[in-house]
């Protein structure tokens, strides 16, 4: 089955990855700008890093018949720097109308501090003045609820954003219903210890059912695995689901979630 | 959203795992009993205690499952009046 992943970090992996991920049936991929395992020390370093998603990741990626798309942004951890963050939000505009960019992400919240969310709420109104749709991180483990309720709050208290143009990723348990019912679209991430397992990711659709929900393997240099979305696939039909409704799950969605871009040209298979 | 597996058919199938789960969470609370020093007063032995006993009980009044209710216990608190006390 082709699928999309909606969330993963191709920079960290290498091009054997590409290859397998291609075997397996992904036609198409978003990489939201995130952490490098370290704190870079100025714009210039993510100017460097925005052009290696907008350039040299899509090229790479085409190679194995995979179509690549990018969001641009500061991560929450560097969120901390404030001076740094307001300067590549400044910076940000210049590849906005890269052909790749889909939008504003992955912003949102680590440590669920002042500066996190001062710098949330200014790269909230950079994809306002722009236009842009925006793709959002939550934090993890004991910090996710308390995130997710102030990321909620950061939204739905300014009535220029539009929820259905808005993606709260690594939903879990506790976080994908709310989300779901305050209008957003919502991503569960399959990744071990610190998030989701592909059964309990099921478990969640069936209880929150297939709408506005999408999958994600997050792959990236920690222990992830970027095969995480077929993954979920095996488990929806061991669990006897439709084809239809893994369809719709790992491919449909993210395409209608993204169609919202005027940069996404996606091009499906015949 | 319907499930299209029956209860007997999810339990022949997870049986095993489910065993393998309980085991492994059983061997490290007996490899914390095992090493040295006393870890008792540890509030993290407080939350895996608790979080053992919500897995042994139904869906609470509210209707919210097990894993959400466990996710919950593991969650550091939410006040609405954050922004008031951040200034933004």
């Amino acid at each position: 089955m082709d699928y999309f992943d909606p969330h993963i970090h191709m920079v960290s992996r290498t091009t054997d990855d590409y290859e397998i991920l291609a075997k397996m049936g992904c036609v198409g991929m978003s990489e939201p700008a995130f952490w490098a395992g370290f704190d870079r020390g100025s714009v210039d370093s993510f100017r460097d890093y925005f052009h290696q998603l907008t350039d040299f990741e899509p090229q790479r990626a085409a190679q194995y018949g995979i179509q690549h798309f990018t969001w641009l942004c500061i991560n929450a951890k560097e969120a901390e720097n404030v001076e740094l963050s307001r300067e590549v939000i400044a910076m940000i505009p210049e590849f906005l109308d890269r052909p790749n960019v889909l939008g504003i992400g992955e912003i949102g919240l680590n440590k669920n501090t002042k500066n996190e969310s001062t710098i949330f709420l200014e790269h909230m109104e950079l994809a306002i003045q722009y236009n842009q749709q925006i793709l959002i991180h939550t934090p993890h483990l004991e910090d996710k609820y308390q995130g997710t309720r102030m990321i909620l709050d950061m939204l739905t208290a300014d009535s220029r954003i539009d929820p259905t143009r808005v993606l709260v990723d690594h939903v879990e348990e506790h976080t994908a219903a709310e989300v779901l019912d305050r209008g957003f679209w919502a991503g569960m991430t399959l990744y071990p210890i610190t998030k989701c397992t592909p059964q309990r990711a099921v478990d969640i659709i069936e209880m929150c059912g297939g709408e506005r929900l999408l999958v994600n393997s997050a792959g990236d240099w920690g222990p992830s695995k970027p095969t995480a979305v077929p993954d979920l696939i095996l488990e929806m039909r061991r669990r006897e689901h439709s084809e239809d409704l893994i369809r719709k799950v790992v491919y449909d969605n993210p395409l209608e979630f993204f169609s919202q871009s005027e940069n996404f040209n996606f091009q499906p298979r015949d | 959203m319907s499930i299209p597996m029956n209860s007997q058919q999810v339990l022949d199938r997870e049986y095993l795992e489910i065993r393998g789960k309980i085991l492994e969470v059983a061997a490290s609370l007996d490899r914390l009993e095992r090493a040295a020093g006393d870890v008792a007063q540890d509030p993290r032995m407080t939350l895996i205690q608790q979080g053992l006993q919500i897995a042994l009980q139904s869906n609470d009044a509210q209707g919210d499952s097990r894993a959400k209710q466990i996710q919950l216990l593991f969650s550091r608190e939410y006040a609405d009046s954050w922004r008031k006390e951040f200034e933004l």
